[in-house]
Protein backbone atom coordinates (compact mmCIF):
# COMPACT_ATOMS: atom_id res chain seq x y z
CA UNK A 1 0.00 0.00 0.00
CA UNK A 2 1.00 3.75 0.71
CA UNK A 3 3.60 2.87 3.10
CA UNK A 4 5.28 0.00 0.73
CA UNK A 5 5.54 2.26 -1.68
CA UNK A 6 7.26 5.22 0.54
CA UNK A 7 9.31 2.22 2.12
CA UNK A 8 10.22 1.42 -1.54
CA UNK A 9 11.50 5.11 -2.19
CA UNK A 10 13.45 5.34 1.26
CA UNK A 11 14.90 1.90 0.42
CA UNK A 12 16.18 3.58 -2.64
CA UNK A 13 17.63 6.91 -1.78
CA UNK A 14 19.00 7.76 -5.18
CA UNK A 15 15.05 7.82 -6.34
CA UNK A 16 13.57 11.08 -6.84
CA UNK A 17 12.51 12.72 -3.07
CA UNK A 18 9.95 11.34 -1.36
CA UNK A 19 6.90 13.35 -1.47
CA UNK A 20 5.32 14.77 1.91
CA UNK A 21 1.71 14.51 0.63
CA UNK A 22 1.79 10.06 0.92
CA UNK A 23 0.26 9.17 3.72
CA UNK A 24 0.89 6.21 5.69
CA UNK A 25 -1.33 3.27 6.42
CA UNK A 26 0.31 1.98 9.58
CA UNK A 27 0.73 6.11 10.51
CA UNK A 28 -2.97 6.66 10.03
CA UNK A 29 -3.87 3.53 11.74
CA UNK A 30 -1.78 5.03 15.14
CA UNK A 31 -3.27 7.97 14.84
CA UNK A 32 -6.57 6.86 14.71
CA UNK A 33 -6.15 4.54 17.52
CA UNK A 34 -4.06 7.41 19.43
CA UNK A 35 -6.56 9.69 19.26
CA UNK A 36 -9.47 7.74 19.94
CA UNK A 37 -7.68 5.78 22.71
CA UNK A 38 -6.56 9.21 24.85
CA UNK A 39 -10.20 10.82 23.58
CA UNK A 40 -11.76 7.92 25.41
CA UNK A 41 -9.70 8.16 28.32
CA UNK A 42 -10.06 11.65 28.98
CA UNK A 43 -13.77 12.04 28.41
CA UNK A 44 -14.21 9.21 31.15
CA UNK A 45 -11.54 10.03 33.98
CA UNK A 46 -10.68 13.37 33.15
CA UNK A 47 -12.81 15.94 32.45
CA UNK A 48 -15.52 14.91 34.37
CA UNK A 49 -13.22 15.49 37.34
CA UNK A 50 -12.74 18.95 35.88
CA UNK A 51 -16.42 19.25 35.36
CA UNK A 52 -16.84 18.69 38.92
CA UNK A 53 -14.11 20.46 40.02
CA UNK A 54 -15.70 23.42 38.22
CA UNK A 55 -19.41 22.88 39.41
CA UNK A 56 -17.95 22.52 42.83
CA UNK A 57 -16.73 26.09 43.06
CA UNK A 58 -19.23 27.29 41.21
CA UNK A 59 -20.95 25.77 43.99
CA UNK A 60 -19.11 26.77 46.50
CA UNK A 61 -19.05 30.90 45.15
CA UNK A 62 -22.74 30.63 45.18
CA UNK A 63 -22.88 29.26 48.55
CA UNK A 64 -21.03 31.64 50.40
CA UNK A 65 -22.97 34.57 48.43
CA UNK A 66 -26.07 32.91 49.35
CA UNK A 67 -24.74 32.78 52.50
CA UNK A 68 -23.68 36.47 53.23
CA UNK A 69 -26.53 37.87 51.54
CA UNK A 70 -28.70 35.59 54.58
CA UNK A 71 -26.15 37.63 56.64
CA UNK A 72 -26.70 41.05 55.77
CA UNK A 73 -30.35 40.56 55.75
CA UNK A 74 -30.53 38.71 59.04
CA UNK A 75 -28.31 42.23 60.37
CA UNK A 76 -30.87 44.68 58.18
CA UNK A 77 -33.82 42.56 60.07
CA UNK A 78 -31.42 43.26 63.56
CA UNK A 79 -30.80 46.26 62.80
CA UNK A 80 -34.16 47.58 61.99
CA UNK A 81 -35.99 46.15 65.09
CA UNK A 82 -33.15 48.00 67.11
CA UNK A 83 -34.03 50.86 65.16
CA UNK A 84 -37.96 50.10 65.74
CA UNK A 85 -37.16 49.50 69.98
CA UNK A 86 -35.02 52.56 70.15
CA UNK A 87 -37.97 55.02 68.62
CA UNK A 88 -40.08 53.22 70.77
CA UNK A 89 -38.02 53.77 73.55
CA UNK A 90 -37.62 57.53 72.88
CA UNK A 91 -41.50 57.91 72.48
CA UNK A 92 -42.00 56.17 75.81
CA UNK A 93 -39.60 58.23 77.85
CA UNK A 94 -41.17 61.38 75.57
CA UNK A 95 -44.46 60.26 77.02
CA UNK A 96 -43.58 59.64 80.65
CA UNK A 97 -41.29 62.97 80.24
CA UNK A 98 -44.65 64.66 79.30
CA UNK A 99 -46.57 62.87 82.27
CA UNK A 100 -44.41 63.41 84.60
CA UNK A 101 -44.23 67.34 83.73
CA UNK A 102 -48.40 67.09 83.85
CA UNK A 103 -48.32 65.57 87.23
CA UNK A 104 -45.93 67.81 88.60
CA UNK A 105 -47.84 70.99 87.37
CA UNK A 106 -50.82 69.47 88.67
CA UNK A 107 -49.08 68.95 92.12
CA UNK A 108 -47.58 72.39 92.11
CA UNK A 109 -51.21 73.90 91.50
CA UNK A 110 -53.30 71.95 93.67
CA UNK A 111 -50.56 72.92 96.35
CA UNK A 112 -50.56 76.34 95.37
CA UNK A 113 -54.11 76.43 95.90
CA UNK A 114 -54.23 74.61 98.94
CA UNK A 115 -51.55 77.28 100.37
CA UNK A 116 -53.57 79.78 99.53
CA UNK A 117 -56.62 78.44 101.28
CA UNK A 118 -54.90 78.04 104.38
CA UNK A 119 -53.56 81.33 104.23
CA UNK A 120 -56.61 82.81 103.72
CA UNK A 121 -58.01 80.90 106.37
CA UNK A 122 -55.73 81.37 108.60
CA UNK A 123 -56.02 84.89 108.42
CA UNK A 124 -59.44 85.21 108.48
CA UNK A 125 -59.03 83.19 111.73
CA UNK A 126 -56.79 85.24 112.81
CA UNK A 127 -59.06 88.29 112.03
CA UNK A 128 -61.77 86.90 114.22
CA UNK A 129 -59.69 86.40 116.67
CA UNK A 130 -58.04 89.79 116.98
CA UNK A 131 -61.28 91.07 116.82
CA UNK A 132 -63.02 89.17 119.54
CA UNK A 133 -60.34 90.04 121.70
CA UNK A 134 -60.16 93.43 121.16
CA UNK A 135 -64.27 93.33 121.66
CA UNK A 136 -62.82 91.56 125.19
CA UNK A 137 -60.71 93.86 126.00
CA UNK A 138 -62.75 96.93 125.18
CA UNK A 139 -65.36 95.69 127.50
CA UNK A 140 -63.03 94.40 130.11
CA UNK A 141 -61.15 98.26 129.39
CA UNK A 142 -64.80 99.83 129.79
CA UNK A 143 -65.97 98.08 133.21
CA UNK A 144 -62.18 98.45 134.43
CA UNK A 145 -61.51 102.24 133.55
CA UNK A 146 -65.43 102.98 134.92
CA UNK A 147 -64.38 101.52 138.26
CA UNK A 148 -61.32 102.73 138.27
CA UNK A 149 -62.91 106.57 137.46
CA UNK A 150 -65.58 106.05 139.79
CA UNK A 151 -63.19 105.26 142.96
CA UNK A 152 -61.03 107.13 142.09
CA UNK A 153 -63.63 110.24 141.89
CA UNK A 154 -64.92 108.60 145.12
CA UNK A 155 -61.59 109.02 146.58
CA UNK A 156 -61.66 112.99 145.04
CA UNK A 157 -64.63 113.88 145.56
CA UNK A 158 -65.47 111.86 149.29
CA UNK A 159 -68.58 110.60 147.65
CA UNK A 160 -70.30 107.02 146.66
CA UNK A 161 -72.16 106.97 144.23
CA UNK A 162 -74.35 104.46 145.36
CA UNK A 163 -76.62 104.06 142.25
CA UNK A 164 -74.87 101.74 140.19
CA UNK A 165 -77.34 102.43 137.18
CA UNK A 166 -76.50 106.28 137.13
CA UNK A 167 -72.83 105.27 138.02
CA UNK A 168 -72.86 103.36 134.53
CA UNK A 169 -74.45 105.73 132.82
CA UNK A 170 -72.33 108.96 133.78
CA UNK A 171 -69.09 106.74 132.92
CA UNK A 172 -70.90 105.63 129.70
CA UNK A 173 -71.59 109.56 128.78
CA UNK A 174 -67.93 110.07 129.91
CA UNK A 175 -66.49 107.77 127.75
CA UNK A 176 -68.36 108.30 124.70
CA UNK A 177 -67.61 111.80 124.93
CA UNK A 178 -64.08 110.74 125.09
CA UNK A 179 -64.05 108.68 122.36
CA UNK A 180 -65.71 111.38 120.78
CA UNK A 181 -63.05 114.02 121.12
CA UNK A 182 -60.41 111.21 120.01
CA UNK A 183 -61.91 110.39 116.39
CA UNK A 184 -62.59 114.23 116.20
CA UNK A 185 -59.07 114.40 117.24
CA UNK A 186 -57.92 111.58 115.02
CA UNK A 187 -59.74 112.88 112.21
CA UNK A 188 -58.37 115.88 112.75
CA UNK B 1 17.67 10.01 14.07
CA UNK B 2 18.31 13.61 13.36
CA UNK B 3 21.68 13.41 13.80
CA UNK B 4 22.24 10.66 12.21
CA UNK B 5 20.45 11.49 8.95
CA UNK B 6 22.69 14.93 9.25
CA UNK B 7 25.75 12.67 9.30
CA UNK B 8 24.31 10.30 6.71
CA UNK B 9 24.36 13.96 4.62
CA UNK B 10 27.67 14.73 4.87
CA UNK B 11 29.04 11.99 3.92
CA UNK B 12 27.71 12.15 1.13
CA UNK B 13 30.23 14.43 0.51
CA UNK B 14 30.67 17.52 -1.67
CA UNK B 15 29.14 20.46 -0.22
CA UNK B 16 25.97 21.52 1.99
CA UNK B 17 22.76 19.94 1.21
CA UNK B 18 20.06 21.61 2.01
CA UNK B 19 17.30 20.04 4.26
CA UNK B 20 14.26 18.84 2.03
CA UNK B 21 11.56 16.07 1.90
CA UNK B 22 13.40 13.45 2.94
CA UNK B 23 14.49 14.97 6.25
CA UNK B 24 10.69 14.05 6.99
CA UNK B 25 10.70 10.49 6.11
CA UNK B 26 12.68 7.84 8.60
CA UNK B 27 13.23 4.20 8.77
CA UNK B 28 12.04 2.02 11.30
CA UNK B 29 13.72 1.58 14.64
CA UNK B 30 13.73 -1.79 14.92
CA UNK B 31 14.46 -2.66 11.05
CA UNK B 32 14.76 -0.36 7.97
CA UNK B 33 11.38 -1.49 6.97
CA UNK B 34 9.38 -1.66 9.59
CA UNK B 35 6.42 0.55 10.50
CA UNK B 36 7.76 1.47 13.97
CA UNK B 37 9.32 4.67 13.04
CA UNK B 38 10.08 7.69 14.69
CA UNK B 39 7.09 9.81 14.19
CA UNK B 40 4.87 6.47 15.41
CA UNK B 41 6.91 6.70 18.78
CA UNK B 42 6.25 10.00 19.12
CA UNK B 43 2.72 9.51 18.63
CA UNK B 44 2.08 6.79 20.91
CA UNK B 45 4.31 8.14 23.60
CA UNK B 46 3.05 11.70 23.34
CA UNK B 47 -0.33 9.85 23.55
CA UNK B 48 0.63 8.39 27.01
CA UNK B 49 2.18 11.68 28.11
CA UNK B 50 -0.61 13.85 27.56
CA UNK B 51 -2.96 11.23 28.59
CA UNK B 52 -0.63 11.13 32.20
CA UNK B 53 -0.41 14.51 32.64
CA UNK B 54 -4.13 15.41 32.51
CA UNK B 55 -4.65 12.00 34.50
CA UNK B 56 -2.52 13.74 37.45
CA UNK B 57 -3.94 17.15 37.20
CA UNK B 58 -7.56 15.33 37.78
CA UNK B 59 -6.97 13.01 39.91
CA UNK B 60 -6.98 14.71 43.32
CA UNK B 61 -9.19 17.65 41.47
CA UNK B 62 -10.82 19.49 44.48
CA UNK B 63 -12.71 23.38 44.44
CA UNK B 64 -8.91 25.17 45.54
CA UNK B 65 -6.96 23.46 42.58
CA UNK B 66 -3.48 22.33 42.97
CA UNK B 67 -0.51 23.75 40.53
CA UNK B 68 -0.75 20.36 38.52
CA UNK B 69 -4.90 20.94 38.36
CA UNK B 70 -5.01 24.50 37.22
CA UNK B 71 -2.70 23.87 34.50
CA UNK B 72 -4.51 21.01 33.32
CA UNK B 73 -8.23 23.24 34.34
CA UNK B 74 -6.51 26.20 31.96
CA UNK B 75 -6.20 24.19 28.84
CA UNK B 76 -9.48 22.18 29.10
CA UNK B 77 -11.42 25.44 30.13
CA UNK B 78 -9.66 27.47 27.45
CA UNK B 79 -11.14 24.74 24.91
CA UNK B 80 -14.14 24.44 26.85
CA UNK B 81 -15.15 28.49 27.17
CA UNK B 82 -13.43 29.96 23.98
CA UNK B 83 -13.61 27.26 21.89
CA UNK B 84 -16.51 24.74 22.15
CA UNK B 85 -19.19 27.48 23.94
CA UNK B 86 -18.33 30.25 22.14
CA UNK B 87 -18.25 28.35 18.61
CA UNK B 88 -20.98 25.86 18.88
CA UNK B 89 -23.24 28.07 21.05
CA UNK B 90 -23.83 27.17 25.00
CA UNK B 91 -26.55 24.63 24.40
CA UNK B 92 -24.90 22.25 22.12
CA UNK B 93 -21.38 22.87 22.50
CA UNK B 94 -20.59 21.11 26.23
CA UNK B 95 -21.65 17.82 24.26
CA UNK B 96 -18.24 18.16 22.25
CA UNK B 97 -15.96 19.58 24.90
CA UNK B 98 -14.66 16.56 25.51
CA UNK B 99 -13.81 15.63 22.10
CA UNK B 100 -12.67 19.41 20.93
CA UNK B 101 -9.91 19.34 24.09
CA UNK B 102 -8.69 15.87 23.41
CA UNK B 103 -8.49 17.00 19.89
CA UNK B 104 -6.87 20.67 21.17
CA UNK B 105 -4.26 18.46 23.17
CA UNK B 106 -3.54 15.98 21.13
CA UNK B 107 -2.76 18.50 18.10
CA UNK B 108 -0.72 20.93 20.32
CA UNK B 109 2.18 18.29 21.96
CA UNK B 110 2.10 16.54 18.28
CA UNK B 111 3.11 20.14 17.15
CA UNK B 112 5.43 21.24 20.42
CA UNK B 113 7.28 17.79 19.83
CA UNK B 114 9.19 19.58 17.28
CA UNK B 115 10.59 21.79 19.72
CA UNK B 116 11.35 19.60 22.78
CA UNK B 117 14.96 18.38 23.24
CA UNK B 118 15.78 15.58 21.62
CA UNK B 119 12.46 14.47 20.63
CA UNK B 120 12.87 17.49 18.00
CA UNK B 121 10.34 16.40 15.37
CA UNK B 122 6.72 17.24 14.58
CA UNK B 123 5.07 14.15 14.14
CA UNK B 124 1.73 16.32 12.97
CA UNK B 125 4.40 17.36 9.75
CA UNK B 126 3.62 13.67 8.77
CA UNK B 127 0.25 14.58 6.84
CA UNK B 128 -1.12 11.00 8.03
CA UNK B 129 -1.46 12.26 11.24
CA UNK B 130 -3.40 15.64 10.38
CA UNK B 131 -4.90 13.52 7.80
CA UNK B 132 -6.66 11.02 10.43
CA UNK B 133 -7.54 14.39 12.82
CA UNK B 134 -9.39 16.06 9.72
CA UNK B 135 -11.18 12.88 8.41
CA UNK B 136 -12.66 12.75 12.40
CA UNK B 137 -13.81 16.03 11.90
CA UNK B 138 -15.12 15.80 8.39
CA UNK B 139 -17.23 12.87 10.00
CA UNK B 140 -18.23 14.19 12.84
CA UNK B 141 -20.00 17.46 11.28
CA UNK B 142 -21.28 16.15 8.03
CA UNK B 143 -22.87 13.02 10.30
CA UNK B 144 -24.37 15.37 12.91
CA UNK B 145 -26.11 17.83 9.69
CA UNK B 146 -27.28 14.84 8.15
CA UNK B 147 -29.00 13.82 11.55
CA UNK B 148 -30.10 16.77 12.61
CA UNK B 149 -31.50 18.34 9.49
CA UNK B 150 -31.85 15.10 7.20
CA UNK B 151 -29.82 14.49 4.44
CA UNK B 152 -31.62 16.39 1.51
CA UNK B 153 -32.79 19.33 3.92
CA UNK B 154 -28.97 19.83 5.08
CA UNK B 155 -27.49 19.40 1.60
CA UNK B 156 -30.68 21.98 0.43
CA UNK B 157 -29.69 24.53 3.34
CA UNK B 158 -25.94 23.94 2.73
CA UNK B 159 -26.15 24.66 -1.30
CA UNK B 160 -29.48 26.99 -1.25
CA UNK B 161 -29.32 29.13 1.26
CA UNK B 162 -32.50 31.48 1.65
CA UNK B 163 -32.67 34.87 0.70
CA UNK B 164 -30.89 34.92 -2.19
CA UNK B 165 -31.80 35.57 -5.63
CA UNK B 166 -32.06 31.95 -7.72
CA UNK B 167 -29.51 33.21 -10.49
CA UNK B 168 -26.50 33.44 -7.62
CA UNK B 169 -26.97 29.75 -6.78
CA UNK B 170 -26.27 28.60 -10.36
CA UNK B 171 -22.23 29.71 -8.60
CA UNK B 172 -22.82 29.85 -5.27
CA UNK B 173 -24.53 25.94 -5.17
CA UNK B 174 -21.13 24.24 -6.29
CA UNK B 175 -18.63 26.55 -4.32
CA UNK B 176 -20.93 25.93 -1.28
CA UNK B 177 -20.81 21.76 -2.06
CA UNK B 178 -17.57 21.79 -2.38
CA UNK B 179 -16.38 23.83 0.30
CA UNK B 180 -18.03 22.01 2.83
CA UNK B 181 -17.39 18.79 1.52
CA UNK B 182 -13.93 18.62 0.16
CA UNK B 183 -12.59 21.69 0.71
CA UNK B 184 -12.60 21.74 4.54
CA UNK B 185 -11.00 18.99 4.88
CA UNK B 186 -8.35 19.08 2.98
CA UNK B 187 -7.54 22.66 4.33
CA UNK B 188 -7.60 21.31 7.86
CA UNK B 189 -4.99 18.74 6.64
CA UNK B 190 -2.61 20.73 4.48
CA UNK B 191 -2.36 23.91 6.80
CA UNK B 192 -1.53 21.81 10.08
CA UNK B 193 0.70 19.68 8.25
CA UNK B 194 2.28 21.94 6.18
CA UNK B 195 2.59 24.64 9.34
CA UNK B 196 4.20 22.15 10.78
CA UNK B 197 6.66 20.85 7.61
CA UNK B 198 7.76 24.28 6.52
CA UNK B 199 8.84 25.43 10.55
CA UNK B 200 10.90 22.05 10.85
CA UNK B 201 12.28 22.66 7.51
CA UNK B 202 13.76 26.31 8.45
CA UNK B 203 14.90 24.91 12.06
CA UNK B 204 16.73 21.78 10.30
CA UNK B 205 17.65 24.52 7.50
CA UNK B 206 19.10 26.98 10.31
CA UNK B 207 20.72 24.16 12.43
CA UNK B 208 22.22 22.03 9.63
CA UNK B 209 23.41 25.18 7.74
CA UNK B 210 25.06 26.63 11.13
CA UNK B 211 26.57 23.30 11.74
CA UNK B 212 28.09 22.93 8.16
CA UNK B 213 29.22 26.29 8.76
CA UNK B 214 31.30 26.04 11.51
CA UNK B 215 32.79 23.10 11.45
CA UNK B 216 33.23 22.18 7.77
CA UNK B 217 33.28 25.67 6.27
CA UNK B 218 35.24 26.76 8.93
CA UNK B 219 37.34 30.39 8.13
CA UNK B 220 35.96 33.77 9.84
CA UNK B 221 33.41 33.75 7.63
CA UNK B 222 32.04 30.45 8.13
CA UNK B 223 32.05 30.77 12.24
CA UNK B 224 30.32 34.21 11.83
CA UNK B 225 27.61 33.03 9.67
CA UNK B 226 27.31 29.97 11.46
CA UNK B 227 27.18 32.07 14.87
CA UNK B 228 24.00 33.83 13.45
CA UNK B 229 22.46 30.68 12.10
CA UNK B 230 22.73 29.08 15.24
CA UNK B 231 21.46 31.92 17.18
CA UNK B 232 18.92 32.34 14.72
CA UNK B 233 17.53 29.04 15.23
CA UNK B 234 17.02 29.70 19.08
CA UNK B 235 14.78 32.66 18.26
CA UNK B 236 13.14 30.22 15.45
CA UNK B 237 12.52 27.33 17.72
CA UNK B 238 10.73 30.25 19.88
CA UNK B 239 8.61 31.33 16.95
CA UNK B 240 7.63 27.48 16.08
CA UNK B 241 6.56 27.39 19.70
CA UNK B 242 4.18 30.01 19.23
CA UNK B 243 2.86 28.90 15.72
CA UNK B 244 2.52 25.22 17.20
CA UNK B 245 0.04 26.21 19.36
CA UNK B 246 -1.64 28.52 17.18
CA UNK B 247 -2.45 25.68 14.59
CA UNK B 248 -3.29 23.32 17.19
CA UNK B 249 -5.67 26.67 18.20
CA UNK B 250 -6.81 27.38 14.25
CA UNK B 251 -7.33 23.59 13.68
CA UNK B 252 -9.77 23.09 17.26
CA UNK B 253 -11.52 26.41 16.97
CA UNK B 254 -12.28 25.18 12.55
CA UNK B 255 -13.67 21.96 13.86
CA UNK B 256 -15.49 23.35 16.38
CA UNK B 257 -16.75 26.29 13.82
CA UNK B 258 -17.82 23.39 11.20
CA UNK B 259 -20.00 21.48 13.89
CA UNK B 260 -21.91 24.54 15.11
CA UNK B 261 -22.46 25.19 11.71
CA UNK B 262 -23.93 21.54 10.81
CA UNK B 263 -26.09 22.13 13.74
CA UNK B 264 -27.18 25.63 13.31
CA UNK B 265 -30.89 25.90 12.60
CA UNK B 266 -30.46 28.14 9.33
CA UNK B 267 -27.24 28.24 7.13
Amino acid sequence: MLSTVTSAVIAAPAAAEPSPLAPHTAEIIVGLVAFTLLFLFLRAKVFPMFEKAYADRTAAIEGGIKRAEEAQAEANAALEQYRAQLAEARAEAARIRDEAREQGKAIIDDLTAEARETAARIIARGEEQLTAERQLVVTQLRSEIGRLAVELSERIVGESLADEERQRRVVDRFLDELEQSQSSGTAR
Amino acid sequence: MLLAAGSARLAQGDGFVSPGTRDFEFPGIFSAQSWFTKPVLIVIVATFVVGALYYLAARRASVVPSKGQFVGESVYGFVRNDIALDAIGSHDGMRFVPYLATLFSFIAILNISGIIPLVQFPATARISFPLVLAAIAWVTYLYLGIKKHGFVKYFKDMMFPAGIPWPVYILLAPIEFFSTVIVRPLTLTLRLTFNMFAGHLVLLLFVLGGEYLLKDYGGVVGIAAGSVSILGSIVLTFFEGFVQLLQAYVFTLLTALYIGGALADEH
